[in-house]
């Protein structure tokens, strides 16, 4: 501690080391949350159901996707990153899932959201198994940190068909 | 700064830092807010650089005690020996 380059050195190498420390200890306290999110889409119209040229079949719903995922938000979130994906199984693939729909939630107050909206993203089928077609739409988060650990999950909707025949 | 100084201005750096670091994180899980955090931290930060690191005068409350010249003068240092070294040069033979 002789001199001033001596001491500016150890007091800014101690200083960003307990930052290291208060950010790590930020992210662990993410695991105090215990969120509660809760959602519901609806499938509000098939508005078409076509098998394209190259044999695959594809479809176009609007949907109204609702959604309460304020509980995911702590003081260390940055950002939700939250897409729909409608998941089924064909005889090809034991899961196929289709990302329909995607958002970005800056903030706690936009959270609780609706949408109404076509498929952002195209529903195209490997092959042509779509027909009379079981199958779940699943929310999926991503909830990004400010610092740390990035916590993801998911809530299942099952229920949904699609039609027997092409429109 | 003397050697009391010193050890003063590292015990002082270290305390300030840590109690900020415990302050500024307590204030921002509180308050729900990450931003406060950093701020309170920042700020601590520039406080404990201007308390520690300049050569204040309190950091030089106890001078080192030098010895006075005039008395270093009774008590010269020891000549040292001149090591008498006789070297021969050998040259080489032509051939």
């Amino acid at each position: 501690m002789h001199s001033f380059g001596y001491r500016a050195n150890a007091l800014l190498t101690f200083a960003v080391t307990i930052l290291a420390l208060m950010c790590a200890m930020a992210s662990f306290s993410d695991n105090l949350n215990h969120p509660s999110p809760s959602s519901s889409v609806q499938v509000l119209n098939v508005n078409w159901f076509q098998k394209q040229p190259n044999g695959n079949d594809e479809v176009s719903l609007t949907l109204n996707i609702s959604a309460d995922l304020q509980s995911l938000f702590t003081w260390n979130t940055k950002q939700v990153f939250v897409f729909l994906a409608a998941e089924y199984e064909t005889s090809k693939n034991s899961l196929n899932q289709i990302s329909l729909w995607d958002g970005i939630i800056a903030s706690k107050e936009h959270a609780k959201f609706w949408t109404h909206t076509s498929n952002k993203y195209r529903f195209i089928d490997q092959g042509s198994n779509l027909r009379g077609k079981e199958f779940n739409l699943t929310l999926h988060w991503h909830v990004m940190p400010k610092t740390g650990k990035m916590f993801a999950d998911k809530l299942v909707m099952s229920g949904y068909r699609l039609p027997k025949e092409y429109r | 700064m003397d050697w009391q100084g010193q050890k003063l201005a590292e015990q002082l750096m270290q305390i300030l830092l840590l109690a900020f670091a415990a302050v500024s994180f307590g204030t921002g899980y509180v308050l729900g807010s990450f931003q406060m955090m950093m701020l309170i931290y920042a700020g601590g930060v520039v406080l404990t650089t201007l308390v520690t690191v300049p050569n204040w005068p309190f950091f030089n409350r106890h001078p080192l005690k030098w010895l006075d010249p005039s008395e270093a003068e009774k008590h010269p240092k020891p000549q040292q020996q001149q090591a008498q070294a006789v070297s021969s040069k050998k040259k080489p033979a032509k051939k």
